[in-house]
């Protein structure tokens, strides 16, 4: 009861509200008003079939967009995700002549070990999380087209593609872990130490290290983490299309960052939230799938997207002029 | 503040037992300086001891020893009569000192709570954090120290005097012995500051010694039992806070004779070349008016905080005026940057040389021409030899050590660092030059060249504005002295005509002037 | 009591000595690579240093060089451009297009001005608004790539006839025996790097890289000097698409799709900092190069072309590390 009277309290309290800090983001008002619009603009949009495909199509930049927002609140970045999730795509297809599980198991390892090895190379040389996750996606990216040898791979087991189209109920499968998921990273950041730990390290790394808190774990665990749903997406992306291509996954880091810092999260680091990222994964989708109903060619949702992201800034930007005393440069 | 409290305060404090924390013998050297010689003095338990001295004194780096960030080249640290080695900070909070930072230690968006625990979540099973109980143990600490806000408020909506309180409770988490605070009260209010003497209090009573930072004599007579003084360096004594008045301690701390060489000061002035009437920045300063002569060296005297720098940057331009006028050479000028001010002749050699006033990745001679590039190019293209006579000029002129003009200016000493940035300002010829600081931190013979060069300068003709916080410097080189407190100008003396102590009071707030003028607004008396 | 001494020296100098390899190396450091690189690959392969070769590879490396020189201003300006990959899609298929509608001439001049004004966003969003640049070219990438998808109604455009036009010079001709995107690269990889060194420009833009405060506190006009930068940026884009188009004679859509990494590899390569306020167009040009080499060097050893990037994958980040490296003197970082 009384977080709830918190959440209206802190609603309540514009500045907080539209600086991202409220539990519900500015980014929802635009999500909300976008569904009442395309609701209003076609009849078969609120459908639950529509509704849940929105969250399955938007579940693949969805997944990884949730361990971005880690990596982001610890004030790195990671640009290697699309490739490793195209990585992870290309093994569970092309490795299913040893069975399903394996094939799985190893494209999910995969992410694992290449955001251990980012987390790993950004702890202990010091170098920059862009230069090191540019690198990675280059480098990955490479390592797909060396197994793949520029092909494509098509799934020979159908079990493997069904599951992608398999549901519980009217849900999709898909759907339901994606969900999950996002409850499971939300929980985590609120209340673990790790979760916790990393908005110390984002917000204060001085402060965080004096403090006791190891800095360079605590990063390595996010990389971890956001190679781990890189690798996921790109196995249920494989999954839907019974398939992989070689440059699968090519931009999809730019989508994963943009949804994040729709949600609110500051690329300076220390601040941001799940539900901040699942409003700004949302606007992605239901603005896509809206236009998509109303037969807009796609093109225009890129210039929208250009324009939304900007203003966040700007309106970002606005709310926080610096309430210390200090001079603007 | 009436002295019935004082009594009150010093028949309650605790008894002259083991001092909680001694000093005997500090010492503490850097290149070229002796910044700590032999200092000892000893802080009770249940005390609070004010240090007092003049910038410069040592009390900061004294500090910094005590809190483990710097280790003493000599002397013992003796804590309950045990003698401490700190290697890190972390060590000497372990062992129960803790300083009090301005809120630079706290991370900005995350709840008081977790703020006050960082680093020692309290843990449920399996990594999660036992919310019941982190909340209840910092609602605890913050209920100990009275504080109006809650654990679970966000810190980056809290005001800084609650920010501090915040340092306060996290130091409490280790149940320090003794507590270090610096220039506390520098950024609060006067609502604020009842709030944190009331805590001052509270900790006292659960036995904490407390050393005590601070420049403003009221404060130090209501708060504390004893107080030291430190003078260039060295211990200059302890006196009972009830045995002493606010002249004594005074004298304590600047007595020293000031070698002021009034006579080398320029005489000749001309018209106003500066004139500021009402200048008022909302929230930082309010109705600022004095004026400067060419040829004048003003002096602008206050604490931390007064708003001297502030003012000093709007007049450059980097800040807005809410209300009042700038007058540059008889006319009102138009400064919406710091372009338009240089472009107009105004020139500030900035408080903050590394952060602003240099670019330590650059060499030497691209620095001192960075802010009169036009004069050095022709369309455009750089003339290097044109370039280079600059640089040579104002090394030779000012003596700068540097191996080369290749050299990165980050590699430099203090002293020659701050000679670059004034030549730099120098080769804009200005008619207005504003100094902030020119001599912080910067070792004896090259303040006292600085100095020099100042007033040659003015002699030239420059109109001069120089900012301190160092009484000598104010008063040995300034025609005419404007003191600030709290955002507004307090006084406005000419030369030589105040008393250190009356100084001392214009910028603690304590100045009341005879006349019904109101201040700031003096005429300037005849040369 | 003498032997500790020597010791203690010995281990000193032992110290010393590490220190300064390392020193040497990072400054040294990408140029010797590249040559021992080159001499590698020479040995393996006879076509590598043959003239033809050489001038192969420096000419399809010229389009990202002409991009990466831009950009390096903007990097040593303290900021990032993320949006030239989708503004070269969008200047390439705009001339080509309009090459048969208007004629060559006026395509090459109206692609400049829309390409310069797309520039000039970018230039008051991050110098005026002072907004992040990394996500306000991020945000223009996106939307100058629904622009070209736009414009182009999802299709690719080409040029009717190749032949017929003086517009193939740029991406197909010779001069003095020198393929022209060489000369174009190599005169703006001059020009820029003269402004860079030589104007009070280039100094102002050091300085703001440097020290933005401390620039601002000199009077330097940080706004106009940081929107300059991307309109630079958005120019040298301009040429590499007409470079590209007139290479091409047609273009995809999404044709400048991936080369903002390429550009930023090659300008990490070369050494000049993401932070800003160091660097040099020398350097880029190095860099890129570098990576052009090793893509042919590779090719020629009968590797597939992708091999390369995890070449480019690996040697990025040992060079930004040894780098780090000797500037705080160690190799690992030392916090836990």
């Amino acid at each position: 009861m009384s977080a709830i009277l918190d959440s209206v309290n802190s609603m309540i309290d514009m500045k907080r509200f539209l600086s991202g800090g409220a539990v519900i983001q500015p980014i929802w008002v635009f999500v909300v008003a976008i569904t009442i619009f395309f609701s209003v603009m076609s009849d078969h949009f609120l459908s639950l079939g529509n509704l849940t495909n929105i969250l399955v199509q938007t579940s693949t930049i969805g997944l990884i967009a949730l361990g971005m927002t880690y990596v982001m609140i610890n004030g790195n970045i990671d640009l290697s995700v699309g490739a490793t999730l195209g990585l992870a795509a290309s093994l569970s297809v092309g490795l299913q002549d040893y069975g399903i599980t394996v094939a799985v198991l190893a494209a999910i390892a995969s992410g694992v070990v290449l955001g251990a090895m980012n987390g790993l190379i950004v702890w202990k040389t010091g170098v920059n999380a862009f230069i090191v996750t540019l690198g990675a996606m280059i480098g990955v990216r490479g390592l797909i087209f060396v197994y793949t040898e520029e092909q494509s791979f098509y799934a020979s087991n159908f079990a493997f593609s069904d599951f992608g189209i398999s549901t519980i109920g009217p849900i999709p499968v898909l759907a339901i872990i994606f969900l999950l998921c996002a409850l499971l990273m939300h929980l985590v950041l609120k209340k673990t130490v790790h979760g916790r730990n990393t908005f110390a390290v984002g917000g204060n790394p001085e402060a965080a290290l004096d403090a006791g808190i190891r800095i360079g774990r605590n990063m390595m665990v996010n990389f971890i983490i956001v190679g781990f749903f890189a690798a996921l997406a790109g196995v249920f992306l494989a999954t839907q299309m019974g398939a992989s291509t070689p440059n699968l996954g090519r931009d999809y880091e730019l989508w994963a960052i943009t949804a994040v810092v729709l949600g609110g999260t500051k690329l300076t680091g220390g601040f941001g939230s799940i539900t901040g990222t699942m409003g700004g994964v949302l606007a992605i989708g239901v603005l896509r799938n809206g236009m998509n109903m109303m037969q807009v060619p796609a093109f225009y949702v890129l210039v929208i997207l250009g324009v939304i992201l900007i203003s966040v800034l700007i309106i970002d930007q606005k709310i926080n002029v610096n309430s210390s005393k200090g001079v603007q440069v | 503040m009436n002295t019935s409290d004082v009594t009150h305060i010093s028949e309650e404090s605790a008894q002259v037992t083991t001092p909680i924390l001694s000093l005997v013998n500090i010492t503490k050297k850097f290149p070229g300086v002796i910044a700590l010689n032999k200092i000892s003095f000893d802080v009770r338990a249940g005390e609070v001891h004010a240090l007092l001295g003049e910038n410069g004194a040592g009390k900061s780096t004294l500090m910094k020893v005590l809190a483990g960030k710097h280790t003493p080249d000599g002397g013992q640290i003796l804590l309950n009569g045990k003698s401490m080695v700190f290697a890190t900070p972390k060590q000497a909070k372990r062992s129960g000192i803790v300083l009090i930072h301005q809120e630079q230690s706290l991370v900005p968006e995350m709840s008081v709570a977790e703020n006050i625990f960082l680093g020692s979540l309290p843990r449920k099973s399996a990594n999660r954090v036992d919310w019941v109980t982190l909340h209840h143990e910092s609602q605890k600490i913050l209920d100990s120290l009275n504080c109006s806000f809650s654990a679970m408020d966000i810190v980056s909506d809290l005001s800084i005097a609650k920010k501090q309180m915040v340092e306060i409770a996290r130091a409490l988490v280790v149940t320090p012995k003794v507590l270090v605070f610096d220039e506390p009260t520098a950024s609060l209010t006067d609502h604020e500051k009842p709030v944190l003497y009331k805590m001052i209090d509270t900790l006292r009573e659960q036995g904490v010694g407390i050393v005590y930072i601070s420049h403003r004599m009221d404060e130090i007579f209501h708060l504390s039992q004893r107080i030291s003084v430190l003078r260039d360096g060295e211990y200059n004594g302890t006196v009972n806070t009830a045995d002493t008045n606010e002249d004594e301690v005074t004298k304590l701390m600047i007595g020293r004779s000031l070698e002021l060489d009034h006579a080398s000061k320029p005489t000749d002035f001309g018209d106003n070349m500066l004139e500021l009437r009402g200048l008022t920045v909302d929230g930082v300063f309010k109705d600022v008016s004095f004026s400067v002569r060419k040829g004048e060296i003003v002096g602008m005297y206050g604490l931390v905080g007064a708003g001297r720098s502030e003012v000093a940057e709007t007049i450059f331009g980097l800040r807005k005026p809410s209300r009042g006028e700038i007058l540059l050479d008889g006319k009102v000028a138009r400064l919406r940057s710091s372009h338009d001010a240089v472009v107009q002749g105004i020139a500030l050699v900035p408080e903050d040389r590394k952060d602003q006033g240099l670019i330590l990745g650059m060499n030497c001679r691209d620095n001192m021409t960075l802010a009169g590039l036009g004069s050095v190019s022709s369309n455009g293209f750089m003339n290097t030899g044109a370039e280079k006579n600059v640089y040579d000029k104002y090394q030779q002129a000012m003596k700068i050590k540097t191996p080369g003009w290749r050299q990165k200016v980050g590699n430099l000493s203090g002293g020659n660092q701050q000679k670059i940035v004034i030549g730099k300002w120098l080769h804009t010829h200005p008619k207005l030059l504003i100094l902030d600081e020119p001599t912080r931190g910067i070792d004896v013979g090259s303040k006292a060249e600085i100095h020099a060069l100042i007033k040659d300068l003015a002699r030239t003709g420059y109109a001069v504005l120089v900012i301190s916080s160092e009484m000598p410097e104010v008063m040995g080189v300034s025609n005419c002295i404007i003191a600030m407190y709290d955002g507004q100008v307090t006084a406005n003396f000419a030369g030589g005509a105040v008393s250190e102590d009356t100084l001392v009071q214009a910028i603690t707030g304590q100045y009341v002037k005879d006349s019904d003028a109101p201040a700031g607004l003096d005429d300037q008396p005849a040369a | 009591m003498a032997v500790a001494e020597q010791i203690k020296q010995g281990s000193i100098l032992g110290e010393k000595r590490k220190a300064d390899l390392l020193s040497f190396l990072s400054a040294q450091g990408i140029l010797m690579f590249f040559l021992i690189c080159m001499f590698v690959f020479s040995l393996f392969s006879e076509q590598f240093f043959s003239q033809g070769n050489i001038m192969t590879v420096v000419r399809q490396a010229s389009i990202i060089g002409i991009i990466a020189v831009g950009v390096t201003v903007v990097i040593i300006g303290g900021n990032l451009d993320l949006s030239v990959g989708s503004m070269l899609s969008f200047a390439t298929v705009l001339v080509v297009d309009l090459h048969d509608k208007v004629g060559p001439a006026e395509a090459i001049l109206i692609m400049f001005a829309a390409t310069l004004l797309l520039g000039a966003v970018n230039g008051f969003l991050v110098g005026f608004m002072r907004l992040n640049s990394l996500i306000v070219t991020l945000a223009m990438l996106s939307a100058i790539q629904g622009l070209v998808l736009i414009y182009s109604g999802g299709q690719n455009v080409d040029i009717a006839d190749p032949g017929a036009t003086w517009f193939s010079e740029f991406g197909r001709g010779y001069l003095f025996g020198i393929a022209v995107p060489i000369i174009i690269f190599a005169l703006l990889a001059i020009i820029i790097q003269i402004a860079m060194s030589f104007t009070s420009y280039g100094r102002r833009i050091f300085a703001i890289g440097g020290n933005p405060t401390a620039a601002v506190y000199a009077g330097i006009r940080k706004n106009w000097c940081v929107f300059g930068t991307y309109l630079i940026s958005a120019f040298c884009v301009a040429c590499a698409a007409m470079v590209l188009g007139s290479r091409v004679m047609g273009s995809q859509n999404n044709v400048g799709q991936g080369y903002e990494l390429l550009v930023l590899a090659g300008i990490i390569l070369g050494g000049t900092s993401l932070l800003g306020g160091a660097g040099s167009i020398w350097k880029t040009v190095i860099g890129v190069l570098i990576l052009g080499f090793i893509q042919n060097g590779l090719l020629l050893l009968g590797y597939p072309y992708y091999t390369q990037w995890l070449v480019t994958w690996v040697i990025i980040i040992l060079a930004v590390w040894l780098d780090l490296a000797n500037k705080r003197k160690s190799l690992l970082v030392r916090h836990p």
